[in-house]
């Protein structure tokens, strides 16, 4: 899985995701591309866009990163079908860019919230998600002060009626509730799928939950999910690409 | 010619605004009890080179809707275009 991890000024949560593809998956093919740069490479797998502060969150979270350099790529690369993963700020990049539909605003609580929340899974049958169970609970960390996911009326029901909730705010039980959402997000949406299902972007850190020692490795079988529908298409990869990796240490 | 472009972003009535509330209590307790609501947007004040205002408040909404607002969430307005800068006083700088 040939993953691209873009990092823009302001981006921290690059290098947990690196550690979580290339050494907890162990994918060695998993590089840095700094938002400059005009092109993501060629045959590339998976983009991750990180979590962080890019740009400082200055005008809005997301705003001026959508317009980096890279970014044009990236747009093209998805509008391609591309597999594109945005985690926290990296979703609020792909709200920006309207890869995504809807936006994050500040926290209806006003604080910066930083905790392990519950999330519900609400769809198995996409490329992040093929490891995990509908219904299923899953615990992750969140960091964030703009997580509340909102929009208009006719698009959040457009969202809700296409299925492209993928993860929602819930108790250990996995109750939907208002006590259980950390950010006021509409619906209790965590995070959500685009309709052509090659575009995902969530608010909670599964990079920081691959590992029990972190206090849960739910997160890791995102990324599995991710590694198995590589794998899958590898095996109808052409002869050249074979020889490819073959080369590859 | 060099035109100050004064755009005041606000957040559709619609979305919740809970800093404009926070600051609302505030001001409620300070004795101002004639506030009934308070909003929080931003001003953003664009130097622009341009031929005439009427081609600088172009160029301050094309800003605008390019980048310094995001429709799903707010409203902007170019509330003023004009050779001086409307806000900026050099007797602010200490100059009592």
């Amino acid at each position: 899985m040939r993953t691209r991890i873009i990092v823009f000024p302001g981006s921290n949560c690059d290098h947990d995701a690196m550690h979580a593809v290339k050494n907890v998956l162990g994918e060695p093919d998993t590089e840095f591309v700094w938002h400059k740069s005009d092109s993501i490479g060629s045959d590339v797998d998976l983009v991750i866009l990180p979590g962080g502060f890019s740009y400082g969150d200055y005008l809005r979270t997301g705003a001026i990163a959508r317009f980096s350099p890279v970014m044009r790529s990236v747009i093209r690369y998805a509008s391609e079908g591309g597999t594109v993963l945005g985690i926290c700020n990296g979703f609020q990049v792909l709200c920006e860019s309207g890869l995504l539909p809807g936006v994050l605003i500040r926290n209806e609580s006003l604080k910066f919230a930083c905790k392990e929340i519950y999330l519900e899974v609400e769809r198995e049958d996409t490329r992040f998600t093929s490891e995990l169970d509908s219904g299923e609970i899953l615990r992750i960390p969140i960091a964030h002060g703009e997580g509340n996911f909102i929009a208009t009326d006719e698009v959040l029901a457009d969202i809700e009626a296409n299925g492209q909730v993928m993860l929602r705010y819930c108790d250990a039980e996995g109750q939907v509730t208002r006590e259980a959402n950390p950010n006021g997000s509409l619906n209790n949406i965590a995070g959500i799928i685009n309709k052509e299902g090659n575009v995902m972007g969530l608010m909670p850190h599964p990079e920081r939950a691959c590992e029990s020692i972190l206090g849960s490795a739910d997160g890791r079988r995102i990324f599995e999910s991710l590694q198995s529908h590589f794998s899958a298409s590898l095996r109808g990869a052409t002869k050249e690409r074979r020889s490819n990796l073959v080369l590859q240490p | 010619m060099k035109f100050f472009a004064y755009i005041a972003i606000e957040r559709k009535e619609a979305i919740l605004d809970p800093q404009g509330k926070a600051v609302e209590h505030a001001l409620g307790s300070l004795g101002f009890r004639e506030i009934e609501n308070t909003r929080i947007g931003k001003l953003v004040r664009l130097t622009v080179d341009a031929a005439t205002p009427e081609a600088a408040r172009a160029i301050a909404e094309s800003a605008s809707e390019k980048l310094l607002a995001n429709p799903i969430m707010e409203t902007y307005s170019v509330i003023s275009v004009s050779d001086e800068s409307v806000l900026h006083s050099t007797e602010w700088m200490g100059n009592e």
